[in-house]
């Protein structure tokens, strides 16, 4: 759907790797080279009209996040560089500071490198320990297996909303009630779901919330951190300087701004953010259940095809999202990916950041398709042949 | 060389290596050699003694291309000095990025004498050769 608005479609790339980034629409992109050309400044700076014209932009699309999530109040929106950055400042800025030794955070094998790393480092560093939730026979982590797995000593959850691997969706309206019954903090990775499905941070109590803005058609190195207020207030910025501060003496006393500009020191993304707005309202216009549907029809089909092809392995057959792993048999993942984009299809091989997985799917590397809204049942298609033919892999790719 | 040869040296030391079996054993040094932008992922080990690599072997998870490369290059590199095993290396390396190489020393090695029309697979075909620069810079300290 939509393929019309993105230029870079007019090429013959079929682009099958939406979970590391995507597409940006026309209106994205003019939105970002519009700030370069016609109203270049920075922004909480100057009297004179761009300047202001930055401020009101920036500005707004705070205000278009907090509605995008239902956060109560756009104060509760700091702009990033992107999910990592969100999950480290969360880590680092405010569990830091409240976790002690022996306290317990509960994360999945299945979680990426930036929602483990943080907590092994604050397991290395202040000693609080890093367990990982059960999962079911699909690798799905229900809302009763994690229940199972929380301890009297589980002081916060930090979960994907949705894997960028097996593409387990995970209910965290409901994880969100039983964290909140047993004053447990609940942090959750929204990088892989933001550009697909309706997140409600407050049916969902959530207490902080990350995602980067390329994943949901919005330019790279800018994201969000969402964190309740009061807890923002609490704490720590992990960068300190200009545009953060109220004051500061050669006596050294010194004092912050109030949340979110506390977390903003320095210039930030500013084309980003303008940008991110921009990839805001096109999926509002688009609508995220259409895109929903779109996701989950396009998948169904993919899978269906996949299965057909005789020396395919699908190795998350019960994917939720829209997002499949596969392996030619007898053929190294990355030969697999070379092979595909001879003929222009693009599809991540690896461990996908999630090198916890092969604990999990007994399988190190895989080959990775992942599907959105501008992807078609001809590519698919056209998948599917190249794969079917795929007798003669190591004449293309040697 | 006839681009079918090519193919069929490559494929045969991807599906069936040269010493490439799991386990450690007594008197091998360890080197670990992965590509940051990809998942080949290999452990090579080394005996060397009296100055020559006596034997060699490897294990782990790579590509068509890395994993021929490093069969190839161990089979050529046992029985050498380190010398001789610094000198075949700066030669491959060489060939692959495309600057001028002694032929007749690489022996089957040209097989990747085009790798260079591929640009994503030169980093494959150099896998090998990280693991044996820092034998080499290790043995020579």
């Amino acid at each position: 759907m939509n393929r019309e608005d993105f230029e870079i479609l007019k090429s013959d790339i079929i682009f099958f790797d939406n979970n590391a980034t995507t597409f940006k629409p026309k209106e994205v992109v003019d939105a970002v080279v519009e700030y370069y050309t016609k109203y270049t400044s920075n922004a909480h700076r100057g009297d004179y009209k761009t300047s202001l014209k930055v401020d009101m932009r920036y500005e707004e699309v705070r205000e278009l996040v907090k509605d995008y999530i239902n956060a109560e109040s756009s104060k509760e929106i700091v702009f990033t560089s992107g999910a990592t950055d969100s999950l480290n400042m969360v880590a680092f800025g405010f569990f830091k500071n409240i976790l002690k030794k022996g306290d317990e955070v509960l994360i999945t094998k299945l979680e990426h490198a930036s929602n483990v790393l943080p907590w092994l480092e604050l397991e290395s560093e202040i000693g609080i320990k890093v367990k990982y939730a059960k999962l079911d026979e699909n690798l799905k982590l229900t809302p009763k297996s994690l229940e199972e797995s929380l301890t009297k000593n589980t002081k916060l959850v930090s979960l994907a909303h949705v894997t960028n691997t097996i593409g387990d969706v995970r209910d965290i309206e409901k994880i969100g009630e039983i964290l909140k019954k047993k004053n447990i903090y609940f942090v959750v990775d929204a990088a892989q779901s933001i550009g697909h499905r309706k997140i409600d941070v407050r049916r969902s109590n959530i207490d902080f919330l990350a995602f980067s803005g390329h994943k949901m058609l919005g330019p790279t190195g800018v994201g969000v951190l969402y964190g309740k207020y009061d807890l923002l207030v609490k704490m720590h910025p992990t960068r300190v300087g200009g545009g953060m501060n109220s004051y500061f003496e050669s006596d050294g006393s010194f004092m912050y701004h109030e949340p979110p500009s506390k977390f903003e020191a320095g210039t930030g993304n500013i084309a980003g953010v303008i940008g991110l707005g921009s990839a805001i309202k096109y999926i509002n216009k688009v609508g995220l259940k259409n895109i929903e549907k779109h996701d989950q029809e396009l998948k169904d089909y993919l899978l269906k095809r996949l299965l057909e092809v005789e020396n395919v392995t699908v190795l998350n057959k019960n994917a939720e999202s829209a997002n499949i792993l596969f392996n030619i048999d007898g053929v190294f993942p990355q030969d697999t990916a070379v092979y595909l984009d001879h003929y222009n299809i693009c599809v991540r091989a690896g461990n996908h950041c999630a090198k916890l997985l092969k604990d999990e799917l007994g399988i190190k590397n895989t080959c990775r398709i992942s599907l959105y809204l501008y992807n078609t049942k001809e590519e698919i298609d056209k998948l599917i042949e190249v794969l079917k033919n795929s007798k003669n892999i190591f004449e293309v790719v040697i | 060389m006839d681009k079918n040869l090519r193919r069929e040296i490559i494929l045969d030391n991807f599906q069936n290596p040269f010493h490439k079996k799991d386990g450690t054993f007594d008197g091998y040094i360890k080197i670990n050699t992965n590509n940051e932008s990809c998942i080949d992922n290999l452990d090579i080990y080394f005996k060397v003694e009296g100055g020559y690599i006596i034997d060699a072997y490897f294990n782990g998870e790579a590509c068509a291309i890395s994993t021929s490369a490093t069969s190839i290059m161990l089979r050529r590199l046992i029985g050498k000095t380190i010398l001789e095993a610094e000198n075949l290396l700066k030669n491959y390396q060489n060939m692959i990025n495309e600057k001028p190489y002694d032929e007749n020393l690489l022996e089957d090695l040209i097989v990747y004498d085009e790798i260079y029309l591929q640009p994503n697979r030169k980093n494959c075909a150099l896998l090998p050769s990280k693991a044996i620069e820092r034998l080499v810079k290790d043995l020579k300290k």
